[in-house]
């Protein structure tokens, strides 16, 4: 059962990614990545029944699964999307037929490898995971190439080596802290041994191993010193890929830091590993709800608010127990929809407007009235209006912060705030006024968008009591 | 009479560094000729120079003070000291307690105050282009040089030059990075205090680029001779030190009888040759840099320096 | 086994010291000769940990390292420059001096957090990793401090010669490692190219500083 989940979620991919670098036709290959990232899905459902194990190469526990499920899901649903957005890509010219192969290959390895850094117990593996399916995304940032996405490409794989570089020296002295304790290979680099074994660890050299870690992941992350990446990625690329960079990229990274911690947390000798966690995420926070303000790009001003979440999500996990956990893996997955939703309908409107310049995006309400609905909704879901499921989810983190740091809670009340009222004030702009600008058809398929916010509106109303009793366990294993 | 043996041995040594000097230059000049398909003068040519200048009449210029008299012999003295506090072929000479590593940075420091200032002295625009010049290069060149010495002086413990060459060369040091980069940084030193290519040209007149020749460029007769045998000289001096501190091997150490000492005699001939070699073959093959690009290579030396430094102060003998 | 640990630490001082010769460079073809050096010392380095530590797997990652970075990276990226007409003299965005300075200081820095941590038996590990993470320190050096897109790439490249050493000088760290540096290599090396044929069709210099314009927004 798991082998056959594993294999649909890692092999499968890898055999359908020759494929579609093969095959020419754009409408087959958008099909078979649709089936593909649907296999995952598939495997990824099949682990829920799967016995939780720790074994050589792959680990499997209720944190995982529950996101490699999230992925695959924002995955199946993003590939949909792609499938109707590309199309229209190919007609305006910006990108050609072989740019597209390359681009559906380039999707199901980038899927496949964060489904690999999930699902391994391997520290090295996980490294390896991430990289390729960073430099998979890299690619197909720059895959327009305008100079600006070029531009955005480089930087973006420039800070990502960078980031990448300083995670491996950490896995090194992680891999060292563990190698005088486990003894020489596999052992010492596989996650449930460093876990269970974290007491014995040396402290000093853990620490040091987490602080390269932490800053190493907390670039893939988007974390406020190290974002610089983040907004140009997400604005150069097509938004089938800004969606997933979104909603999927940054919260593997997060996962990897996490498991760090997670070993840190066998350890009472060593640095808090959270406090840095909760320094880091509230300085994102604050600085990105800042930057939103003065945003002239539609993909730029939801970038900067996925910095901002990331921010938030960082901060609940960086102050730990239960609680907090709890809500940090509910806004992990609500922010992993609204915003990937969020990003689908932002394809649809710079389809429609030609543009991605806020300037010429305005009175939408009057030109295009679907889409104005969908863009109010998922903005409103994103800035946290209730009743949807971000409101659930950033009310738990403030409320468990001002029972436990009344001052922190303060000023990530002040955060979430500030970046409502930029967030509203955009969309104000955008959705009022005098149409302007050109005005097409939209061609993309709106399905993809409305399963996320319906899923959202949903988890805001009602919780099901199974999705709780998951992330409740998750939370337990998290510490 | 051992007392007699010492002081004897440290006046051969004396003599021996101001008899070698010019043959090393003309042995230089020879091999780069020679690499460049030239047949080149005879490497007797330096004496023979020498010997021309001493005869010819001095003349100075009419606005010249005293300091620019006396300028050459201060030169040539304190080049000649430090020379001969070098242990060149033995380690157990009379004056050798005083032939400490400061002592001998002082005695070049000194000598290269006197050359800029009589370069001022006349007042003419190329000697100050070529002190501004010349204490540009100091100004990087002696800290570097003293990071090596304090290097050097962690290591062994001291900053006697012949205890230092004791040391070296009776311990196993095998291969230490920090030694590696003071060799280098000494090399580059070494190449800008004695005005070799990189840094300067010693045989052309280049206004553009010209340092050490553009300060003594209006001495002449018996001072320039004595100039040009302290430069002569100093350039012996560092090709000597490279050899003590780095590689001493076969040096006649304290107390050795005269055969020993003989035979570190004709080890250092040996290895000055191999060093002229060398240095003819390097100035062949680079060319001479830009003069922004000088303080950089300074730089570079001052650099390496400071981390032999950091690296034998942390690693404890890396 | 001292005289072991005393080869082990030359070459790997050597590969730092190339670190400062790559950062001192200012011609891309006298930087190339530099990383090719510095490849062929880590490939050295590595070869000597093989040896010493009786792992003979690690004779592929030195044998990788002399092959891909020491010869053949090198001489693709001198073709590039040839073919694609380059200008062969980088200007490096602090002077030469500074960046210098600047690198001995991260030396020290990474002495520092690495010795009082970082306490091994035998001592072997601690000064390589110093050692590893001054050279990745410089490699970022050198990526901030060149503005010129194949500057970064040797930065880039220089800085991955530490992770490389890093990862030998941990002893029984599993080949899975070791292959998947090499593997990163070889991808980052493609990416970079695409990227640099890329910012060949549309601009007429390599120099990344073209390519700053305007962008969406008004920061």
């Amino acid at each position: 059962m798991t082998t056959f989940a594993l294999i649909l979620i890692l092999v499968v991919p890898v055999i359908g990614m020759a494929l579609l670098a093969l095959i020419a036709n754009y409408r087959i290959g958008s099909t078979l990545n649709v089936l593909l990232s649907a296999t995952a899905f598939a495997g990824a459902c099949l682990l829920f029944w799967a016995p939780m194990q720790a074994g050589r190469f792959f680990l499997i526990d209720s944190f995982n699964i529950y996101l490699v499920a999230l992925n695959s899901f924002v995955g199946l649903t993003t590939s949909i999307f792609s499938a109707t957005y590309i199309a229209h890509e190919l007609e305006k010219g910006t990108l050609t037929p072989k740019s597209l192969r390359f681009y559906h290959a380039l999707y199901q390895a980038m899927m496949t490898f964060m489904g690999l850094a999930l699902l391994t117990n391997n520290l090295g593996l996980m490294w390896v995971g991430i990289e390729i399916a960073t430099l998979s995304t890299v690619v197909m940032v720059g895959i327009y190439r305008t100079p600006q996405a070029i531009e955005a490409a480089w930087k973006y794989f420039i800070l990502g080596s960078v980031g990448i570089a300083l995670a491996f020296f950490g896995t090194i002295l992680l891999y060292l802290t563990a190698e005088s304790v486990l003894g020489e290979g596999v052992p010492a680099m596989t996650l449930s041994n460093l876990q269970s074994n974290a007491a014995q660890f040396d402290p000093a050299l853990l620490s040091l191993a987490f602080v390269f870690l932490l800053v190493g992941y907390g670039t893939k992350v988007g974390l406020a010193p190290l974002h610089a990446w983040l907004p140009d990625a997400h604005a150069e690329g097509p938004t089938p890929i800004s969606a997933v960079l979104s909603g999927l990229l940054l919260n593997v990274a997060l996962y990897a830091v996490l498991r760090i911690k997670m070993i840190m947390a066998g350890n009472p000798d060593t640095i808090p590993a959270g406090l840095a966690m909760m320094i880091m995420g509230l300085t994102s926070l604050i600085f990105a709800a800042v930057m939103l303000y003065r945003r002239r790009d539609i993909k730029r001003l939801f970038a900067y608010s996925s910095i901002e979440h990331m921010g938030i999500i960082t901060f609940a996990f960086g102050m730990g127990g239960p609680l907090a956990n709890f809500a940090g893996l509910l806004h992990m997955t609500m922010h992993s929809l609204t915003k990937s939703g969020i990003f689908f309908a932002v394809g649809h409107i710079v389809q429609a407007k030609g543009t991605q310049k806020m300037s010429g995006i305005t009175g939408l309400a009057k030109s295009h009235p679907s889409l104005a609905w969908a863009l109010g909704i998922g903005v409103l879901a994103i800035a946290g209006v209730p009743p949807f499921g971000v409101f659930t989810s950033e009310f738990l983190v403030v409320t468990t912060t001002f029972a436990r740091q009344p001052v922190l809670a303060m000023i990530l009340a002040l955060g979430i705030i500030v970046a409502f009222g930029a967030l509203l004030m955009h969309l104000q702009k955008l959705l009022f006024g005098e149409p302007g600008g050109e005005s097409h058809k939209v061609k993309a398929s709106a399905l993809p968008m409305f399963i996320h916010f319906a899923l959202v509106l949903l988890a805001g109303l009602w919780l099901p009591p199974i999705l709780v009793e998951w992330f409740k366990q998750v939370a337990e294993v998290l510490g | 009479m051992a007392l007699m043996f010492s002081l004897f041995m440290q006046g051969i040594q004396m003599m021996l560094v101001l008899l070698v000097a010019p043959l090393l230059v003309g042995v230089v000049r020879k091999v780069r000729a020679r690499i460049l398909l030239r047949r080149g003068p005879s490497i007797l040519q330096p004496y023979r120079d020498l010997w021309r200048l001493l005869r010819k009449e001095t003349v100075v210029a009419r606005n010249a003070s005293w300091l620019f008299r006396v300028a050459p012999y201060l030169i040539f003295a304190a080049v000649w000291v430090a020379a001969a506090l070098v242990p060149v072929f033995a380690t157990g000479l009379e004056f050798n307690w005083t032939a400490d590593l400061l002592a001998i940075v002082a005695l070049l420091g000194t000598a290269r105050f006197a050359t800029a200032l009589a370069a001022m002295d006349i007042g003419t625009s190329f000697g100050g282009l070529g002190a501004s010049r010349e204490m540009m290069v100091a100004s990087l060149a002696e800290p570097a040089m003293l990071m090596i010495v304090f290097t050097i002086s962690l290591l062994a413990g001291t900053t006697q030059l012949s205890e230092i060459a004791n040391f070296v060369a009776s311990q196993p040091i095998g291969l230490r990075i920090s030694l590696g980069f003071a060799f280098t940084a000494l090399l580059i030193v070494a190449l800008a205090e004695n005005a070799r290519i990189p840094v300067d040209n010693p045989s052309t007149h280049l206004e553009l680029t010209m340092i050490h020749e553009a300060m003594v460029l209006e001495y002449s007769g018996r001072h320039l001779a004595l100039i040009e045998a302290a430069s002569a000289t100093k350039l012996l001096l560092y090709m000597s030190l490279i050899i003590s501190l780095f590689l001493p091997y076969g040096i006649a150490t304290n107390e050795a009888p005269l055969s020993l000492q003989l035979f570190g005699m004709l080890v250092w001939l040996a290895k000055l040759g191999i060093g002229a070699v060398l240095l003819a073959i390097g100035e062949t093959v680079v060319s001479k840099m830009r003069l922004f690009r000088v303080a950089e290579f300074l730089g570079a030396a001052l650099v390496m320096g400071l981390l032999s430094m950091i690296f034998l102060f942390v690693f404890k003998g890396i | 086994m001292e005289t072991s640990i005393d080869i082990s630490h030359f070459l790997a001082g050597a590969v730092l010291a190339l670190s400062f010769v790559l950062l001192y460079q200012a011609r891309l073809f006298a930087l190339f000769n530099a990383f090719a050096m510095q490849s062929i010392a880590l490939a050295m380095a590595v070869g000597w940990q093989a040896y010493s530590q009786g792992a003979s797997h690690l004779y592929i990652t030195a044998a990788l390292a002399l092959v891909m970075k020491g010869m053949l990276i090198p001489g693709a990226l001198r073709w590039v420059v040839v073919k694609m007409g380059i200008h062969r003299q980088i200007d490096p965005v602090v002077s030469v001096n500074l960046t210098l300075l600047l690198g001995v200081f991260l030396v020290i820095l990474s002495i520092m957090v690495v010795f009082p941590v970082a306490k091994m038996e035998g001592g072997i590990a601690r000064e390589d990793l110093a050692f590893a993470l001054s050279i990745i320190l410089l490699g970022m050096l050198m990526m901030i401090t060149r503005r010129n897109a194949i500057g970064q790439v040797i930065g880039f490249m220089s800085l991955e010669n530490g992770l490389i050493l890093a990862a030998t000088g941990a002893k029984g760290m599993p080949l899975v490692v070791e292959i998947s540096v090499a593997f990163s290599v070889l991808i980052a090396f493609f990416v970079f190219g695409v990227f640099i044929f890329r910012i060949r069709e549309h601009f007429d210099t390599i120099d990344v500083d073209a390519l700053s314009e305007m962008r969406g927004d008004a920061e």
